[in-house]
């Protein structure tokens, strides 16, 4: 099931797909194009990182189904979905070393053969954490973590990659250099990636589509560009304008 | 006097009642080993060390089997978070720490005794099987009846710690069962493991009454068992009196060794688990789980169930009519009620001055006095109740009857075991109290007897009213210090069913031991319906 990064990414499609969060009905219907960046924003609670937990398997849906390059993954186990997933926090083992913690994408129960090594250390270069390897988390910077997670997810070798607000904890400097590993990481690789941010400079920066979440729906979707714009749907903009505000 | 130069006063007076209580037994038994100290150190015979070698085993083997068998136990109620009952199983583990420990015995004879439930159905299987409680296989049954509960509710509080993520990463790489239990649920469990090891081995150490009961004679004695055997039975104070050391010295590295181990996180208990898990268990997994959860459950259940069910068989009827049965329950509920009102006057005492200093000190660091008021309400952790009572015992010898002291010594003892917990208690809800009011009512200038009524009391009756119900259980169900103590003019009830099992009358003991367990029942559920409510109470206030 799982397709190779190296065969570029791949499409993903929910179709009406529906979820009861609390007293919330959501309902997703979207489909997201192969090899592409898709940001996702909107208020919290709108259900963004619910709709990230339905595509990696870690939710259910009520109805509908979830299709990942035109295969129905909806019944799928997390560990059987081309999907990869980086979260804020808590990505890695604290007692395992950047290595460990890495291989694990290789093989969970970390007996790890020639060929996984080289992966792993291939990995570790490209995300420049060389000479990191037998550091613990708690050595690291939170950029470094976060590298590692991503570094984990590159040698999984899935052709989707999810970012739930995975850089949100760093600082504006960290994040851009972040938002930068994973535009060249893109390039390399073509793998889809959706990611969920609270920042519309992210969503401009990187991605080529936007989804503007609302109580559970999808209520915008089209090139951020546009989108984001003053001529933007005005829930958008009342969205930002608000957000702006309260800071 | 200005109220607030009342607080530290308060807290001084409590301190010193604590001091006086556990540093006069401790200065009886100094004097008396110097007294004597040829006699004394005669006494440290073979006798002495078996006894000593003994204590420390039973104490080794429980922990190791309560915790060998929690961990398991802990990790399918984590796996199993859908387990019909789940919640009130948990409910279940916590009953057993509720139980005075001789109504445990009754419970625990009646189905692993020679006439117990098993001995039965070895008979209908036709087997000649007659099983032997007594001795050092009943107190392991016995200890693990009480701690498995206790060891597997801190084990899956550590589980519940894990965050979620970790659960979704272990979906999403398909990791196994081992690998779970390896990269996930060991390191967190193994944070913990030692302080709740260290607890139960302590726990098990100071076991008195378990031993007394089921022990079946010198062959498997432990030290607070045999320093009540030398008072009560050989009245040989130089024998006491080197046991007394002896075993102070044990819970003293003991202590040490715990608090090097750090102790459990017990905050985290809950009855539902807060963290969801991601993964899928395989068939043959579940099978496990529900067979671990359904073992554990009949090992706590039946117990209590056959305390129930021959305490029903007794003739229930008959002994509510004995005059001495309502005089050792009224004995009972007045010195538990005494010692649990003087337990939470001294744990308030401490909970207040304590406040009050670090109040006045602000940002600079703990001061002697302040460090000692926390150390007090942990004195008896360190000087055991049984110790304190020989030391008072042999001290009072030299002025007054000691059996005359009776009624002061289990009050006293009783209301200073309960205050760890009181103070456990009441001190998160005095400090948060105080941190919200006290510069609104300075402002406002509501003080004194104002503020305890309006400020203060509404805060703090619940919490008091907890910690009374468990003091009270706690000394209700307490045989350590009457059984010292104890004669035929101050009966309590647990002492009352301790004679009544020495003269072979059962039945009787078996309809004293339900009525025991149902006084501590109810205030258990008081206790823990008021504790449903405070935290609801926080959780309202928090949101």
């Amino acid at each position: 099931m799982a397709k190779s990064v190296t065969e570029k990414g791949v499409s993903v499609r929910l179709n009406a797909v529906r979820f009861d969060y609390g007293n919330m009905a959501m309902r997703f219907d979207v489909s997201i194009a192969a090899s592409t960046i898709t940001a996702i924003i909107g208020p919290s609670g709108s259900g963004k990182s619910t709709l990230l937990n339905l595509i990696a398997g870690f939710e259910k849906p009520l109805g509908g189904s979830i299709e990942i390059d035109g295969i129905d993954v909806t019944t799928l186990s997390p560990s059987l979905r081309p999907v990869s997933m980086v979260f804020q926090d808590n990505n890695l083992f604290s007692h395992l070393d950047v290595a460990s913690n890495i291989g694990l994408g290789r093989r969970s129960d970390l007996r790890l053969e020639e060929v996984d090594k080289v992966e792993i250390q291939a990995a570790i270069q490209k995300v420049g954490l060389a000479g990191k390897e037998g550091r613990k988390p708690e050595a690291l910077s939170g950029g470094e973590r976060q590298r590692v997670a991503i570094a984990r997810a590159l040698v999984r070798n899935r052709p989707v990659l999810l970012l739930d607000e995975a850089f949100a904890s760093l600082g504006p400097a960290l994040r851009h250099e972040m938002l930068d590993l994973i535009g060249q990481l893109h390039k390399e690789t073509g793998m889809t990636i959706i990611m969920v941010t609270h920042h519309p400079d992210d969503a401009l920066r990187l991605s080529s589509t936007l989804l503007f979440l609302d109580n559970g729906h999808i209520i915008a979707s089209g090139p951020a560009r546009d989108l984001l714009s003053d001529d933007g749907p005005a829930l958008l903009r009342n969205y930002l304008g608000s957000k702006e505000s309260g800071f | 006097m200005a109220a607030s130069s009342m607080k530290p006063l308060a807290g001084g007076l409590a301190l010193a009642f604590l001091v006086i209580l556990a540093g006069g037994s401790l200065l009886s038994l100094a004097i008396e080993a110097f007294r004597g100290s040829t006699e004394g150190f005669a006494a440290f015979d073979s006798y002495l060390w078996r006894v000593a070698r003994f204590t420390i085993l039973q104490a080794l083997l429980s922990m190791v089997l309560s915790v060998g068998f929690a961990i398991p136990l802990a990790r399918a109620l984590h796996a199993e978070q859908n387990f019909p009952g789940r919640a009130m199983l948990l409910r279940l583990f916590a009953l057993p720490l509720a139980l005075p420990a001789l109504v445990a015995v009754l419970g625990i004879t009646s189905i692993y005794g020679r006439n117990g439930l098993l001995a039965t159905f070895f008979a209908w299987l036709g087997l000649d099987i007659v099983p032997d409680i007594y001795g050092l296989t009943g107190i392991l049954l016995a200890h693990i009846f009480f701690n498995l509960p206790l060891a597997t509710r801190l084990i899956l509080s550590s589980l519940d710690s894990i965050p979620e993520d970790y659960w979704k990463l272990s979906a999403q790489l398909g990791m196994s069962n081992w690998t779970q239990f390896k990269l996930i649920e060991w390191p967190v469990i193994l944070r913990n493991i030692s302080g709740v090891a260290g607890l139960i081995f302590m726990l098990c150490i100071t076991s008195f009454t378990v031993v007394l009961t089921l022990g079946g004679g010198p062959r498997a004695t432990t030290l607070e068992v045999a320093i009540y055997q030398s008072l009560h039975f050989d009245f040989d104070i130089a024998r006491a009196v080197s046991l007394t050391l002896l075993q102070l010295c044990l819970t003293v590295a003991i202590l040490g060794l715990l608090s090097l181990a750090g102790r459990p996180t017990e905050e985290g208990i809950s009855l539902r688990t807060t963290t969801r898990r991601f993964d899928t268990p395989t068939w043959q997994q579940r099978i496990w789980n529900i067979g671990l959860i359904m073992t554990g459950f009949l090992f706590v259940v039946m117990p209590m169930g056959g305390t129930v069910v021959s305490g029903l068989k007794a003739d229930l009827s008959r002994l509510l009519t004995e005059a001495t049965v309502w005089r050792a329950i009224l004995t009972s509920l007045v010195l538990g009620a005494t010692a649990a009102a003087l337990s939470l006057a001294i744990s308030l005492s401490l909970v207040i001055a304590r406040e009050h200093l670090a109040t006045q000190r602000r940002y600079s660091s703990a001061g002697l006095f302040e460090r000692s008021l926390d150390l007090g309400a942990s004195l008896i952790m360190v000087v055991p109740p049984i110790i304190i009572g020989a030391g008072w015992f042999i001290l009072s010898r030299h002025f007054i009857d000691p059996f005359s002291l009776a009624p002061f010594m289990v009050v006293c003892v009783n209301a200073a075991m309960a205050i760890p917990f009181a103070f456990r208690i009441l001190r998160p809800s005095w400090d948060t109290a105080a941190n919200r009011h006290n510069r609104l009512c300075d402002q406002l200038g509501i003080a004194g007897w104002n503020r305890l009524k309006i400020v203060d009391w509404p805060i703090l009756k619940r919490p008091l009213g907890i910690a009374f119900a468990f003091a009270m259980a706690l000394s209700l169900g307490d045989l350590g210090t009457i059984a010292l103590f104890g004669n035929d003019t101050v009966l309590t009830l647990p002492y009352l069913l301790l004679q009544r099992m020495g003269s072979y009358r059962t039945a009787d003991a078996a309809g004293l031991a339900l009525i025991l367990a149902a006084l501590c029942l109810i205030l258990m559920i008081i206790a823990d319906r008021g504790a449903a409510g405070l935290a609801g109470r926080d959780n309202h206030q928090n949101g």
